[in-house]
């Protein structure tokens, strides 16, 4: 039993509990945003491509999800696959123009891109525009299940995000994710080995893509609307702050990252205009205290105290 | 389930029992709690906000003090960050764990959509002040949402009727390249040719946007006497900025079709003398709006906008219909804000329709030069005053399900 098999027990214990604890609702934002910090944290984490279009996926595939379940009348999975398989193409497009150029630029095409994604979003007829998409129907999970009801509701986000966090704990582990880790640390060498680089990087961007927008579709569904709100580029901004404070390239530590951030919003609503001053400031404090991020630095900790889990 | 058969019961008690009407006051959990869910920290939070939570302050207090009600009130707030997806969240929270009764304000349409149908859902209700939108009261309408201050069709619809009378006839467009500034256009274009103006032409500006010469360019260019600006928040601003450097006022007059005292505050007289621009409210408009705005004033050291001033007289009114109804269940308290009349600083013989419009007289406003402007915030000629059925949407029209045709 090592680290990552106690982390793994813990999420879930904490995932079990927590809808007796905190307003469940809340936890379900949560675990999205969690899935999504996940997911983009498998690109700048584990690839070291820092995407800053990744509210496209997001803002998409819950326009899709919304439009399939209200528009088309279809159940809640297929709503869901239907958004993930849109923000996999989107993100196929995306990826296969960005990962061309590396660094800044690969990041300014990817924002350009996802303006791109926000102009359509604000034009088409069917999102709704300023008005977000609203009202959008949960339905019968599998035909049986009525997900209106939040319980039911709370454990089917817990297993979508237990699905896409596996997902991605698999794809780090795998000898994919080791060639990932490889193009992180020195793309040349991995070149020089006989890797096909573009590939590996785009396969990468395509699963951040697809799980991203998985996380975008579970979101419409607990809140029955989609917004201009997720395809902004704040939110792209958002989840890179996410990943940072939680630590980057640790496979925890987004969900950490995402529940600060999420609370923060959530709890920090009552205190008014002082949200955003807060943010700001435990960002600022988290760069320059905590370079490694919560996760990182506590697993900093444990590896200097000699404790071998 | 406790809370319905508990309304129903009060409700019932009512029906049968006239003559124990004002007997006790039953209200759920003890109080009456209502929530503020505004935008404290971003763009809106100068006309809505701070001062929102302070006029359902004030509302409350007056309440308390004129009406001696039997039960219990009280006032939270939040900030909804402009976001749909946090004011659904916090919406929710609110009924589930705080026990709010109803939620008022939400400025920014699409978190005032999203709250709506999480209260109609829970049988608690909403009080539209800030945001505009016609959806609220047409193909999204419900039965516990009150759309209480402006629409965007009452603004620009009554602006463009007044200018056209006073004889702006040709108009021109300077419009936000999205569905509300599309809608904006269209609503007011309508009124602008029924009324016996002409519109010369039209140009749309992306969404947001900074450089607006080339738009304000072929606007002069048309020589049209009005140059419509169907735009909203910092397009508008900057609309007007650049009218002013490029000099193409005072020679055309702009129309600001939704504009609000707090607009004109930031921008100065200088930018906005001679411009047409409808509002709800204006507090200098007689003595009861002075008196009530003054103390407004002591609090806040800002005149209050429309939306303020209206999300005051929402709140008292909610707070009447509850003592009136002799329960906070919501569907009693709505049929008693319907049949009441609104009368206050804020509106006179105000009505409550079906489709949850709060029916109400609205003005023509031109700003003074600053030659005329006497005083502080005193910023308005009130040139016309539009009877509430001419300014909103007649009911006959009313895309809401709820009226019966």
């Amino acid at each position: 039993m090592n680290g990552k098999h106690i982390g793994w027990i813990v999420l879930l214990l904490i995932g079990l509990v927590a809808p007796f604890v905190v307003y469940p609702v809340l936890v379900m934002k949560i675990l999205c945003f969690a899935l999504f910090a996940c997911a983009f944290n498998l690109l700048l984490g584990y690839t070291g491509l820092l995407s800053f279009g990744h509210a496209a996926f997001l803002g998409s595939a819950g326009y899709i999800c919304g439009y399939a379940m209200q528009g088309l009348g279809l159940s809640p999975e297929l709503g869901l696959l239907a958004g993930s398989a849109g923000a996999a193409v989107l993100g196929f497009i995306f990826g296969s123009l960005a990962i061309r150029r590396a660094g800044i630029y690969f990041a300014m095409i990817t924002l350009a891109l996802a303006q791109l994604v926000f102009f359509l979003a604000l034009q088409f007829p069917f999102t709704g525009g300023e008005d977000g998409m609203q009202g959008i129907p949960r339905g019968r999970l599998f035909g049986l299940i009525d997900l209106a009801d939040t319980m039911n509701m709370y454990f089917f986000v817990l297993a979508v995000f237990l699905f896409g966090f596996w997902v991605i704990d698999r794809a780090i582990d795998s000898p994919f994710g080791q060639v990932l880790k490889a193009i992180r640390e020195n793309e040349p060498r991995a070149i020089s080995l006989g890797y096909d680089v573009d590939r590996y990087k785009l396969l990468a961007f395509v699963l951040s893509a697809a799980l991203a927008g998985l996380a975008g579709a579970t979101k419409t569904l607990v809140f029955q609307l989609a917004s201009l709100t997720d395809v902004h580029w704040h939110m792209s901004g958002e989840v890179v702050l996410m990943t940072l404070l939680g630590g980057v390239g640790t496979v925890f530590g987004p969900i950490v990252g995402a529940t600060i951030v999420v609370s923060l919003q959530n709890y920090g609503a009552e205190l008014g205009q002082w949200v955003t001053v807060l943010t700001g400031v435990i960002f600022v404090v988290c760069v320059l205290a905590f370079r490694r991020g919560v996760v990182g630095e506590v697993a900093l900790l444990i590896k200097r105290s000699g404790i071998r889990p | 389930m406790k809370r319905k058969i508990l309304g129903s019961a009060v409700a019932a008690a009512v029906a049968f029992a006239p003559a124990f009407t004002q007997a006790a006051t039953t209200v759920s959990d003890g109080a009456v709690k209502l929530g503020v869910l505004t935008d404290m920290s971003g763009t809106y939070s100068d006309l809505a906000g701070p001062g929102t939570v302070e006029a359902t302050k004030m509302a409350v207090e007056d309440f308390i003090a004129k009406e001696k009600p039997d039960f219990k009130i009280e006032v939270i707030s939040a900030d909804h960050q402009n976001k749909a997806d946090i004011s659904a969240n916090k919406a929710r929270e609110w009924f589930d764990t705080q026990k709010v009764d109803t939620i008022v304000d939400l400025v920014t349409t699409s978190t005032a959509l999203a709250v709506m149908k999480v209260a109609n859902e829970k049988n608690r209700i909403s009080l539209v002040s800030g945001a505009g939108s016609t959806p609220i009261t047409n193909e999204q309408c419900n039965d516990t949402t009150v759309h209480w201050t402006y629409d965007t069709y009452s603004l620009p619809v009554g602006t463009a009727k007044a200018v056209v009378k006073q004889g702006g006839k040709n108009w021109y467009f300077i419009t936000a390249d999205y569905a509300f500034g599309h809608s904006l256009e269209k609503n007011t274009s309508e009124v602008v040719t029924k009324s016996g103006g002409k519109v010369l032409g039209s140009v749309r500006h992306p969404f947001p946007g900074s450089d607006f010469s080339s738009f304000l360019l072929s606007a002069q260019a048309s020589g049209a006497q009005v140059i419509g600006l169907a735009n909203a928040g910092a397009d508008t601003i900057n609309s007007i900025k650049q009218a002013k450097e490029f000099g193409i006022t005072p020679k055309q007059s702009l129309a600001g079709l939704l504009m609000f005292i707090s607009d004109v505050h930031s921008l100065g007289l200088e930018a906005t003398a001679g411009m047409y621009l409808t509002t709800g409210f204006y507090w200098d408009y007689n003595d009861e709006t002075r008196t009530w705005s003054k103390r407004y004033f002591e609090k806040m050291k800002r005149m209050p906008t429309m939306v303020q001033a209206g999300n005051y007289s929402s709140v008292y009114h909610y707070l009447k219909a509850v003592k009136a109804a002799g329960t906070d269940e919501a569907k009693a308290v709505m049929a008693k804000m319907r049949e009441m009349p609104v009368n206050d600083f804020f509106a006179k013989n105000g009505k409550v329709r079906a489709d949850g419009r709060m029916v109400h007289d609205m003005y023509l406003a031109q700003v003074k030069k600053p030659s005329e402007s006497k005083y502080p915030w005193d910023y308005y000629h009130i040139r016309e005053v539009i009877k509430g059925e001419d300014a909103f949407i007649p009911l006959a029209e009313s895309k809401c399900p709820l009226v019966k045709k």
